[in-house]
């Protein structure tokens, strides 16, 4: 049996990145904004200031304007693993589409049906009773974050699970392993409060604009305040929980870390793993298995990563050649799983047994070998096809490596900006501080930045494997023509540029309007950081 | 019978569910979709055919996701198949579907052109995924040309052309574009007042009318076309693989085995006609609240008609029938089979209570006056 055509899997990543990376420019906001919105809408319901009200709508309604695109992008996420991908779907299905399905169940109908109400039920519902609907709005983007990263975390560690030959797939065997893999549950928490960062950041940084330019001074004031404190909180834990996110890769994704880290060599080959330098700078070359340029700080990888003083981090040089005895016997434990669904021998089966958990190497080993068939292996030719299979276990460490730095240098820089935002707000003294004020607006979409890299670090320090140490992404795919690739790809790059065209206009329309009763809407003061505020426009009444 | 056939059957009854589920809630708002240009002359009364379903689009919609997150965890290979064979049908679907979230939020924030601009995507998010629903039913009932290999990768052997321009495929399309625009119109009767109330009522009329003829052309159609069957005994416990266990010939009229075998199951077509036609009666009586619930039965019938012809098949492959996929080799395993049962028994009466609680809240017809007092309308 042949493997897919290598430039169709490309394509197929290619998508499923652009789509993904996508839907997360817009999930985020939508993370911490409900919790913003929520926060706000309290206040007003204990205090009774119209003020709070006043936010409430008006934050409300830049956040609709996000969460159209976040929903649309969604749609494609959840039947992208049917169109794209398979082998996966049919190999995993059984365990990851169960959180994808209670997803929906527990998650998105909640988040769905009261979302109708928060916008709409203002003149119909107790106050008490639309406080209720918003945290339930609120509530659910969180629980449908936490599904979804639940089977993603089961796609970084896959627990809860084992594979079955008479089906030829991976069953789920344990719901309490797949919910508290503590991959997912550490995603979880370091992903939903990374969207708390975006929400606070975006809503501090207009509201900076209209102190910059002396409109809506009270809203703006509360906003900023009320933004600022949150992201400072926001922005520790992050920090915090990254690390601990960090940690776990070390213990379960050795190859990722050891990317993540540019790490050639293991970490004693210095003078002892204690003094091994945490790489700021460094341009780690994949062809030649080096890092060029390095700048380090002696004795802080080995504490950071293990948490201990004196634990060698093993290098991507030797996991590779770790991983050539995995590859023989993941020859033949598919081999013999091969003659097991011809004939069901009960030997075939018990030589598969013996060597199941090295499986996914033997996929991985199908792309050399000859004629991409592995009966073909020889003793002659295997130890050709195993060094050559050694070399595809690793990911690719420059893009790991960079993608990872950036999210963190911007993590330290929001925990530095939103201290000073707290500091100088709670002292009243933001005027005064206009280079601040500027910051936090061009810091808008930063957090967004952070959270793409993030992801990119996750899911590209995770290849080849599309589910870790079982399934290499190039199997997972469908197998399509050519061309049907291009049409997608073609129509999602002109449906989502026109997307984001469309969300940004309407943004930054909004955002420069301001809060307002829409019956009359007047507007003081002038505007300059984004140009002239539009007057007069009444069309969107 | 062995607890894993019992979840197995549960899920297919599930699986008919959710497809009604679907059909009816997301169709209603892909009716409306379709019939807003013809029922909207003037700007304020598209606004107020939108701001009709607006509270409630998105959390409609989301029967659409569920349906493809419980296929895939119930069915994964089912999903895992389908959704590829019919990939670039699929893609349509999926550009015209992420159209209509976008069109609902930022239609009525600017001027004009741009308020035109949305209006043909509401269109066409409302027509074209109801026809391709449709016509998705009429190409598994003829079959797909798909097998597999031994690792149970999929390969395809039929291009999408077939799927896309064949006569039977296009006829379900249709009726099935005609029921949503049957139920789109009757909700816009139910919360909106003249005109837009009689534009929508003959929309609705038409849209039943036709759907009940094609639904009986469909049917004829079904009679005496090929169908599969099973040419040796299947075990329903056998384990979830369409790799082997099973025997399939094509046979012209198999799909009446079923109904040949239990009569009762006459009935699931005469709902389809009885909900059809107590729609649009009822329409005609102007009374679209009960319409509304005889459009839903009319879903129930067709779609559990067309369950009940083909089970267990769910979808048979032409060009290797031995690996057609039914609800005995595509399920899931009996212990994700039996998590997801109690995940849908706990939150199913929770879904369905605040929904009704949501449709309550917003009852009552939409005025012109309610929309531009309302800076959050549509
Ligand atoms: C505002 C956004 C943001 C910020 C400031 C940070 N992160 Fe992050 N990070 C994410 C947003 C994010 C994310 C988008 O949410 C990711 C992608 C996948 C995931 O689970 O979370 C992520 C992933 C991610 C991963 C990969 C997880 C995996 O392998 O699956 C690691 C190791 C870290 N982060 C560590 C950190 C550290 C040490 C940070 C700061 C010092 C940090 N992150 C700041
Ligand atoms: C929304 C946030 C996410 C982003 C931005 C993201 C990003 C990416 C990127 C960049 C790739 C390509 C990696 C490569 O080929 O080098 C990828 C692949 C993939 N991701 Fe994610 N991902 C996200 C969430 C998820 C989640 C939650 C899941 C599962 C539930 C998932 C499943 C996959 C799959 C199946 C692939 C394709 C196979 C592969 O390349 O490994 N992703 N993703
Ligand atoms: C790659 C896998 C993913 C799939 C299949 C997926 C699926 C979806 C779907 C179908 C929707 C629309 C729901 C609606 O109609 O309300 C949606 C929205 C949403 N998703 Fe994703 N998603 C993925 C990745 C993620 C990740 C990684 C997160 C968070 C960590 C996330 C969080 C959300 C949130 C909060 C929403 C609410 C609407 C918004 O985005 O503004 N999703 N997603």
């Amino acid at each position: 049996m042949s493997l897919i055509d290598p430039s169709v899997v490309e394509l197929s990543r290619l998508q499923f990145a652009l789509t993904a990376l996508y839907h997360f420019i817009f999930v985020p906001l939508t993370l911490g904004m409900t919790f913003l919105i929520a926060s706000m809408e309290t206040v007003y319901v204990i205090t009774g200031k119209e003020i709070y009200k006043e936010m409430t709508h008006f934050w409300a309604k830049l956040f609709g304007i996000n969460f159209a695109i976040g929903v649309a992008t969604g749609l494609t996420m959840e039947f992208e693993f049917g169109t794209n991908w398979s082998m996966y779907s049919h190999f995993v299905g059984d365990v990851f589409g169960t959180p994808l399905a209670i997803e929906g169940l527990m998650a998105f109908f909640m988040e769905s049906t009261f979302i109708g109400l928060m916008f709409f039920g203002w003149d119909r519902l107790s106050r008490p009773a639309h406080l209720a609907v918003t945290w339930l709005t609120a509530l659910g983007s969180n629980l449908s974050a936490l599904w979804i990263l639940i089977a993603n975390g089961f796609m970084q560690n896959p627990q809860g699970a084992s594979f079955d030959p008479d089906t030829m797939r991976m069953q789920f065997t344990s719901f309490l392993n797949l919910v508290f893999s503590q991959d997912a549950q550490a995603k979880f928490v370091h992903t939903s409060i990374a969207g708390f960062v975006t929400g606070a950041l975006f809503v501090m940084g207009i509201s900076s604009f209209y102190i910059l330019t002396n409109r809506h001074k009270a809203l703006a004031a509360r906003s900023f305040r009320m933004a600022a404190l949150f992201g400072v909180i926001s922005s520790m834990a992050v920090v915090t929980l990254g690390d601990a996110l960090g940690r776990l890769d070390y213990l379960v994704q050795p190859t990722k870390i050891a990317a993540i880290e540019g790490l050639w060599q293991d970490s004693n080959a210095h003078s002892s793993a204690a003094a091994a330098p945490w790489l700021v700078f460094a341009l780690p070359d994949d062809a030649k298995q080096t890092n060029y340029a390095e700048i380090g700080v002696p004795y802080v990888l080995t504490p950071l990563i293990t948490h201990s003083e004196n634990t060698a981090v093993p290098g991507l040089i030797s996991l590779e050649q770790q991983a050539g005895p995995r590859i023989l016997n993941g020859i033949k434990a598919l081999n013999a799983l091969q003659q097991y669904g011809q004939d069901h021998d009960a030997a075939a089966l018990a030589t598969f047994k013996q060597y199941e958990n090295d499986m996914g190497y033997g996929f991985l080993a199908q792309k050399n070998a000859p004629n991409q068939d592995l009966t073909q292996i020889t003793p002659a030719n295997q130890d050709a096809i195993v060094a050559q299979t050694e070399k595809d276990t690793i990911p690719n460490v420059f893009v790991t490596f960079w993608s990872f730095r950036i999210m963190m240098f911007l993590g330290f820089y929001f925990v530095i900006l939103f201290a000073f935002a707290s500091y100088y707000s709670l002292r009243n003294e933001l005027e005064k501080h206009p280079l601040l004020l500027k910051a936090a607006l061009w810091s808008i979409p930063l957090p967004v930045m952070a959270c793409e890299f993030g992801w990119i670090t996750a899911e590209a320090g995770r290849q080849p494997w599309s589910v870790y140490g079982w399934l290499p992404t190039f199997q997972s795919a469908s197998s399509h023509p050519v061309g049907y690739m291009v049409f997608s790809l073609i129509g999602f790059a002109l449906l989502y540029s026109a997307f984001i065209a469309a969300e940004l206009y309407l943004m930054f329309k909004f955002a420069r309007l301001g809060p307002q009763h829409h019956a009359e809407p007047s507007v003081g003061g002038t505007a300059t950081m984004f140009g002239k505020p539009q007057l007069a426009d009444k069309s969107w009444q | 019978m062995e607890l894993y056939v019992v979840l197995k059957v549960i899920w297919a009854v599930l699986l008919g569910v959710l497809l009604t589920g679907l059909a009816v809630m997301v169709g209603m708002d892909m009716g409306v979709g379709t019939l807003l240009r013809f029922v909207g002359k003037t700007d304020k009364e598209r606004r107020v055919a939108l701001n009709i379903i607006g509270p409630h689009w998105d959390g409609n919609q989301v029967w659409f996701i569920l349906g493809g997150g419980a296929i895939f965890a119930a069915f994964p290979t089912l999903y895992a198949t389908s959704f590829s064979v019919f990939y670039v049908v699929m893609i349509l679907l999926l550009f015209s579907m992420i159209m209509r979230p976008v069109a609902f939020e930022y239609r009525s924030k600017a001027g004009n052109s741009w308020r035109a601009t949305w209006d043909w995507a509401f269109l066409i998010s409302g027509a074209v995924p109801m026809i391709v629903y449709g016509a998705a039913f009429g190409n598994v009932m003829e079959g797909v040309g798909f097998h597999y290999s031994w690792t149970g990768q999929y390969f395809q052997d039929e291009s999408f052309l077939g799927y896309l321009l064949n006569p039977f495929a296009l006829i379900c399309g249709v009726m099935s574009l005609s029921l949503s625009i049957a139920q789109g119109g009757t909700m816009l009767m139910l919360r909106g007042e003249e005109p837009i109330f009689g534009r929508a009522r003959s929309a609705a009329i038409g849209g039943a009318l036709v759907a009940a003829v094609l639904f009986a052309i469909g049917g004829v159609w079904v009679a005496h076309m090929n169908g599969f069957a099973f040419t040796a005994p299947v075990d329903p416990n056998m384990p979830a693989s369409p790799l082997t266990g099973q025997t399939v010939a094509v046979q012209a009229g198999a799909w009446m085995h079923n109904y040949q075998s239990y009569p009762i199951l006459w009935a699931l077509p005469a709902l389809g006609f009885v909900g059809m036609l107590g729609n649009l009666l009822m329409n005609a009586a102007r009374k679209p609240a009960v319409a509304w619930w005889a459009g839903a039965l009319a879903w129930v019938g067709v779609i559990f008609t067309v369950g009940a012809s083909m089970f267990p098949f769910l979808m048979p492959s032409t060009t290797n029938p031995n690996q057609s996929l039914t609800v005995w080799n595509s399920i899931g395993s009996q212990y994700s089979l039996g998590w997801m049962l109690l995940f849908a028994l706990v939150f199913t009466p929770a879904i369905i209570a605040y929904t009704s609680w949501c449709f309550y809240v917003m009852r009552g017809k939409v005025k012109v006056e309610s929309i531009t007092d309302d800076s959050h309308s549509y």
